[in-house]
């Protein structure tokens, strides 16, 4: 039996987790400058204390609405793939959860491809379904180019 | 792996490039001593290690080579190719178990009894089977990583070395481990100063069999010429280890490599308050890892960064409280960023090691007798950027051996020294480093080169007769192009100059040719001598702002609505007349697809030059000059490729960096969109040649001209014989009807009352026809050049020029050619009986 921490984080009301020792840390994405001619999935590149950071919209790459108006100001969580800094644009950040292994399920099989490939399982929670999510297939060129 | 396999596999890397060298140098000259020696150390040394090392299928091998090095020394056997050829062999099989040993850390399995045996053989005296010696492709080892040149501790490991032991008798021809040490330190020089047993007052014990003590080291080091490899500028040098041998040893060499050639760490240490005026012996280096000078850079490279911002913030302030103590940082940032730099610079030559045994190895092939000169090795330049043009550099050696020189018999039998040259020169200019690779072969073929870009539909037959001999040879730059009229197993495997070209220019570096018939090709590369700091424009466009690296940026236009100079529209195509000469615009906003671009007026135009393509980038503002870092963007954003990287500026903003090799693709395929609707008119007709040039009065508006070459002969008729029906002309002439044209397409002027008039013809001829055109005056035969300048406003018009000071429309022959071909068809019993007129 094994535990693993998890950073919670929602994208469209839908609880997502991502292996705690992968994030570096959270920030507000701000000072973007856009990457013209990019995927649609780029936010843009900032400035996060002297690293360039490119910034990847989760909503765009899940394939959800944008955001609707008024909501408060979104959360980047930063990853590393590849030795690139990445920033994952998300709306807000919940708490950090110790899960068990044991309550691990492998994705169910009817997802979206653009969701399958990019979630590497599943924790049911007592309310509700924490889907785990591959920063590695989620920020990766050649994956995203698929999608 | 293993520390010291790892240590193990970095020095010897490092010899056996040297070994390939010296063994080439050792070939054309048998009789120098000191290559042999150098060689024979060093394989020594990788033979000693290895025993050391418990590296058995390395060990045999190398000792076998050995042996027969040892004959070579006492002048038991002659130097022949073959010998050479075969010591050769064994390196390149070292190289390889090498290889492996990196991969997986211990020796491949192999066989290597093949090899051996034609070794020893060789050293018996016995004549020896090449073929029965497989051979390897040896894996081409980049050295940047972990394998640093100017390593120069690898002789001293071997010195400490534990004899192993054969574990059998001696074979005839062989010599004992006992024999071959004596000889080795015969070669180095003084003999043993200390004998076994005796207490060497460096260590404070007795030495251990097969030890040297440090005395003995320095001396033989000092005694030792030391080889040119180890001339080279040293970045980072003494490992100061515990053990007494690896600690002792370097350090004389690196003093000596700083004295003959001063090494940049040296001259670093110089220029940030290390004592000089001690003399040279005192010039102390320490060894550095690679990954801390990149550490050192970055942080300077974000200093740099910081000290913009500051200097931003300062400007916007009236206090200046702070303005001449941020001088004085901005000074010594400066400063530090020029020394950090000196450290990653390396000599060329480190790029060149290899290339001394490829020319050796192509000229068997080949069977030409092939030089190679190599000057300027010392020049340095930044490591990353060395990198970078190892392969190019490998590639145009390759080919000036393979296509450039011709071969042996060829050149005696037309009076050419026997021997082929290839130099390779290299010097500082500017902040560039020029690089030259000039063969004294035959030069390149232009009638073929011109065939192939009519074959290929690179450029048209009329355009290529109107180049002259170096665009012609430009063009073995383009894509896809090879002349190669066989494939070699050397080169002309499709991968050509482009790619060469593509590779100097992802550096932001050029590269051009010139050759000469009979007398050779030299080909010029000029590079930046680094890429991480570069000054660049900030320029603003569709509301963002962007960097554009200064160096491809050849002049600033303004334009607008005041201004001198004004962007002129040809169809949808942006054109700028700048000094007579039309210059291809591309919008940087609307390239980018910038909304906002929309709104806004181009206000400036920069002249780009990147190799061979010079256009205008439009953007609405130019904001800036600053020496930003480069920094690569993320994977995700390489397909976008448009951008060579990303920046912080002084603000704290990023920008990206505009990649004017890929803006220029871009706008290319735009270009030679356009050129297809406009013909000429985008063509950089500046270099055209003084053409002669018909001038005639024909129909309304200016005077004609058209290019002398295309008229077959002019003629003078009576009106009267030319026949007109249904509103087509034509001429009995020659015994053939020729249809007649007029520029503007009326017939109606050729009729006329006066039976007697003269009507001026000129007869253009095609492939078996001929058309008369009918024209008002010819006026006459001048020699000018051939501009065009505005873009024709019908058929028939290539555009209009200015001819002898008159502004003329310049014929479209085509047009005139089609039109008679058409009017031929229209008549087949004539054109059936055509022949050629003239």
């Amino acid at each position: 039996m094994s535990i693993r921490d998890y950073v919670t984080l929602r994208v469209g009301g839908q609880l997502f987790g991502v292996d705690a020792a992968r994030v570096h840390d959270v920030f507000h994405p701000r000072g973007l400058t856009p990457v013209p001619l990019s995927r649609s999935e780029i936010a843009g590149v900032l400035n996060l204390r002297g690293r360039i950071v490119t910034a990847v919209c989760a909503r765009r790459r899940l394939g959800l609405p944008p955001r609707p108006e008024g909501s408060p100001e979104p959360l980047a969580i930063g990853l590393e793939v590849h030795g690139d800094s990445y920033g994952l644009v998300i709306d807000s950040v919940d708490e950090v959860l110790k899960l068990d292994d044991e309550k691990f399920h492998s994705p169910p099989g009817n997802l979206p491809p653009r969701w399958a490939e990019i979630i590497v399982g599943v924790y049911q929670l007592e309310k509700e379904l924490l889907i785990v999510l591959d920063p590695h297939t989620l920020l990766d060129a050649a994956h995203l180019k698929a999608a | 792996m293993d520390d010291l396999i790892a240590e193990f596999l970095t020095e010897t890397a490092e010899s056996l490039e040297v070994v390939d060298s010296e063994l080439v140098r050792f070939e054309a000259n048998p009789n120098d001593r000191k290559t042999l020696d150098n060689i024979f150390r060093l394989v020594h040394t990788i033979k000693g290690t290895c025993g050391f090392l418990g590296l058995q299928r390395l060990e045999a091998v190398a000792h076998a080579g050995e042996t027969l090095l040892g004959r070579f020394r006492d002048g038991k056997l002659e130097v022949t190719p073959i010998a050479v050829t075969l010591v050769l062999h064994s390196i390149d099989r070292i190289k390889v178990i090498l290889a492996g040993l990196e991969q997986t850390g211990n020796e491949p399995d192999g066989d290597d009894h093949d090899l051996i045996s034609q070794l020893e053989a060789m050293a018996e005296g016995h004549e020896v089977d090449l073929t029965a010696v497989q051979a390897v492709e040896v894996p081409d080892r980049p050295i940047g990583g972990e394998i640093e040149p100017a390593e120069i501790n690898a002789p001293a490991l071997g010195v400490g070395d534990i004899d192993p032991s054969t574990g059998r008798a001696l074979r005839p021809g062989e010599v004992s481990e006992a024999d071959l040490q004596a000889a080795f330190d015969a070669a180095d020089g003084p003999g043993m100063g200390l004998q076994p047993g005796d207490v060497d007052p460096a260590t404070g014990r007795t030495l251990r069999p097969g030890e040297v003590s440090e005395a003995d080291l320095e001396a033989a080091f000092a005694a030792a010429e030391s080889p040119d490899w180890m001339n080279e500028p040293v970045t980072e040098v003494v490992d100061t280890k515990p053990e007494p041998v690896a600690e002792v040893a370097p350090a004389p060499v690196a003093a000596k490599a700083a004295a003959a050639a001063p090494a940049p760490a040296a001259d670093a240490l110089q220029g940030l308050g290390g004592e000089d005026g001690q003399g040279i012996n005192t010039i102390q280096s320490i060894r550095v890892s690679v990954d801390v000078l990149e550490g050192l850079m970055t942080l300077v490279s974000e200093m740099v960064l910081t000290r913009n911002q500051l200097l931003q913030i300062s400007r916007n302030r009236e206090d200046s409280a702070f303005a001449t103590p941020l001088q004085r940082l901005s000074t010594l940032t400066g400063e530090l960023q020029d020394s950090v730099m000196k450290t990653r610079m390396q000599p060329i030559g480190a790029a060149w090691k290899k290339l001394p045994r490829l020319v050796r190895d192509l000229s068997y092939e080949l069977g030409k007798k092939i030089d190679l000169v190599m000057e300027g090795e010392g020049t340095e330049l930044d490591r990353q950027v060395l990198e970078l043009i190892r392969d190019p550099l490998t590639h145009m050696v390759r080919n000036s051996a393979d296509h450039g020189l011709e071969g042996t018999q060829e050149r005696i039998d037309i009076g050419k020294p026997a021997n082929g040259t290839i130099k390779l020169s290299a010097f500082h200019e500017g902040g560039y480093i020029v690089i030259r690779i000039a063969d004294n072969g035959r030069g390149l073929n232009t009638g073929r080169i011109r065939e192939k870009i009519i074959e290929k539909g690179l450029a048209s037959r009329v355009e290529v007769e109107g180049m002259n001999d170096q665009q012609i040879h430009r063009f073995i730059f383009a894509p896809g192009f090879s002349t190669a009229a066989k494939v070699t197993n050397l080169s002309g495997r499709g991968v050509g100059m482009d790619v060469v070209r593509t590779n100097i220019e992802q550096i932001g570096g050029q590269i051009d040719l010139t050759s000469l018939p009979g007398q050779g090709t030299t080909f010029t590369i000029k590079i930046p001598l680094t890429l991480a700091i570069v000054s660049a424009l900030i320029v603003g466009a569709g509301g963002q702002k962007f960097a554009v690296p200064q160096t491809s940026v050849m002049e600033l236009v303004r334009t607008g609505q005041n201004a001198e100079h004004k962007i002129e529209k040809i169809n949808d195509a942006l054109v700028l007349r700048l000094r007579e000469k039309l210059l291809p615009l591309v919008q940087l906003g609307p390239t980018l697809q910038l909304e906002a671009a929309k709104e806004e007026d181009p206000t400036f135009v920069m002249v780009i030059q990147v190799g061979e393509r010079r256009y205008g980038l439009v953007v609405n503002d130019v904001l800036d000059t600053e020496e930003i870092v480069v920094k690569p963007l993320a994977t995700i954003l390489r397909d976008v490729n448009l951008f060579s990287g990303a920046t912080i500026l002084g603000d704290g903003s990023v920008v990206l960096i505009l990649d004017p090799n890929a803006m220029s693709e871009r706008a290319g395929n735009m270009l030679e969109e356009k050129q297809d609707e406009d013909a000429e008119v985008v063509t950089d007709s500046s270099e055209s040649e003084r053409v002669a040039m018909l001038l005639f009065k024909a129909g309304s508006g200016a005077p004609k001209a058209v290019e002398l070459e295309h008229i077959t002969r002019l003629e003078h008729v009576e009106s009267s014989q030319i026949e007109i029906m249904d509103g087509r002309a034509a001429l009995q002439y020659r015994g053939k009807l020729m249809p007649i044209l007029t520029v503007n397409g009326d017939y109606s002027s050729l009729l006329h009352g006066d039976s007697t008039h003269i009507q001026p013809l000129l007869v253009l001829t095609g492939e078996g026809y001929a058309i008369g055109l009918a024209v008002d005056e010819i006026v006459d035969v001048v020699e000018d050049r051939l501009q065009i300048e505005l873009s024709p406003d019908r058929a028939g018009v290539r555009g209009t020029a200015v001819v002898a000071g008159k502004a003329c429309e310049i014929l479209d022959v085509s047009h005139y050619h089609l039109r008679g071909l058409a009017e031929h068809q229209r008549r087949p019993q004539s054109s059936n009986e055509e022949r050629a007129v003239a």
